[in-house]
């Protein structure tokens, strides 16, 4: 059996696997987020400010 | 095995992103996260918003798994029942033993980031939550006792004392009335879907209230619960988690309830099979409405400042 490369099972794995990239792009930003707000103590505009006073 | 082997059924059979999402019982999930936020707003400390949305994701996400392990474990009454047969298991686009690990692999990844993100006492107390709902109601109580959702029902009432917990490392009189106040819910709104679901949960030997002691008693235990969970919703109004508006949202909703549980109990199997279950059906949805507004009306009143600080308790 030939597959021609637009066959439906393509894209239903396309949608998988894009799906998943968008879950793991997700944790990323998330874990990253949580760690910029974990550092700065939650106030991460006066972090930012003071790292620039003490350059 | 290469791809030349695959049969049509196969390629019908392969399970799309949709099937993983249904695995997490993403109507349940709303519900869970709406009161897991209700929970960590109420709380009378300040979370940093983003650590609110990352605690939340990953309640949610514990929620999920839940849903996983459920559907894993009961994918052969599922199959059997006509509301649950075109489930991701039984249809065929998701092997049983996938679910699972699944389910195992989401609910550690849950409770881990939730105890990182927030407190290791919400990690834990998500961790038992997720052993509730699988290992006490899904396992145990589900198939053994007419009580699997009076008791079992205590897992979906624990999502906002995760949020207080989330907030405050802890419980409180408050994160345990609104832990009551879903667990009073819990059960005329499944009865109600019982009653509706006709001969479903005799089919699949689940004992089911309707299946073990008759359709009659199910409609006299939904007039008396709901009578129960209006007045425990009325007076909690005059608790630390009252105010304005929940008094005012408490009143309204609760007498609908109970004018609506109350032509429930009026009303015989004959009458209802009449009408394909109208009152019923409408109950049910009803319930879902009631849930949501009486929690909104504690995050309104927090947000407009409307609490009694005179609660009685």
């Amino acid at each position: 059996m030939n597959f021609e490369v637009e066959h439906e099972l393509h894209k239903r794995r396309m949608s998988k696997n894009i799906g998943l990239g968008v879950v793991l792009v997700t944790f990323v930003a998330l874990i990253f987020g949580l760690t910029v707000v974990k550092v700065t103590d939650g106030n991460v505009s006066s972090a930012i400010a003071g790292a620039a006073s003490n350059e | 095995m290469s791809d030349t082997t695959f049969t049509k059924d196969e390629f019908d059979a392969e399970a799309e992103i949709s099937d993983y999402i249904a695995l997490l019982k993403p109507r349940v999930m709303i519900l869970v996260v709406f009161t897991a936020l209700v929970g960590i707003i109420a709380a009378p400390v300040d979370v940093h918003p983003f650590t609110i949305l990352v605690s939340i994701i990953f309640i949610a996400l514990g929620g999920g798994a839940s849903g996983a392990l459920n559907m894993w474990y009961e994918s052969d009454i599922d199959s059997l029942m006509r509301r649950t047969r075109n489930r991701p298991i039984p249809a065929g686009k998701i092997k049983s033993d996938e679910a699972k690990a699944f389910g195992f692999a989401l609910a550690g990844i849950s409770v881990f980031m939730l105890g990182l993100a927030a407190n290791w006492f919400a990690a834990v107390f998500l961790l038992f939550t997720i052993f509730f709902y699988v290992a006490i109601y899904t396992i145990w109580l589900k198939r053994w006792t007419p009580q699997n959702i009076v008791i079992g029902g205590a897992a979906g009432a624990f999502p906002p004392m995760i949020g207080w917990a989330v907030a405050t490392s802890g419980i409180s009189l408050e994160s345990v009335l609104m832990f009551s106040l879903i667990f009073l819910w819990t059960p005329p709104h499944f009865w109600a879907l019982a009653l509706f679901m006709r001969d479903d949960y005799e089919n699949a030997r689940v004992p089911m209230l309707t299946v073990t002691h008759g359709r009659r008693s199910t409609r006299n235990h939904i007039f008396f619960y709901t009578i129960l969970l209006a007045l425990f919703a009325f007076f909690t109004s005059f608790t630390a988690l009252g105010g304005w508006v929940y008094l005012g949202t408490s009143i309204l909703l609760n007498s609908i309830f109970v004018v609506m549980a109350f032509k429930i109990w009026m009303r015989g199997d004959r009458q209802a099979e009449g009408d394909n279950f109208r009152v019923e059906r409408r109950f049910f949805r009803y319930s879902l409405i009631y849930l949501f507004l009486q929690f909104g009306s504690i995050l309104v009143d927090n947000g407009l400042g409307t609490n009694f600080s005179w609660g009685f308790l």
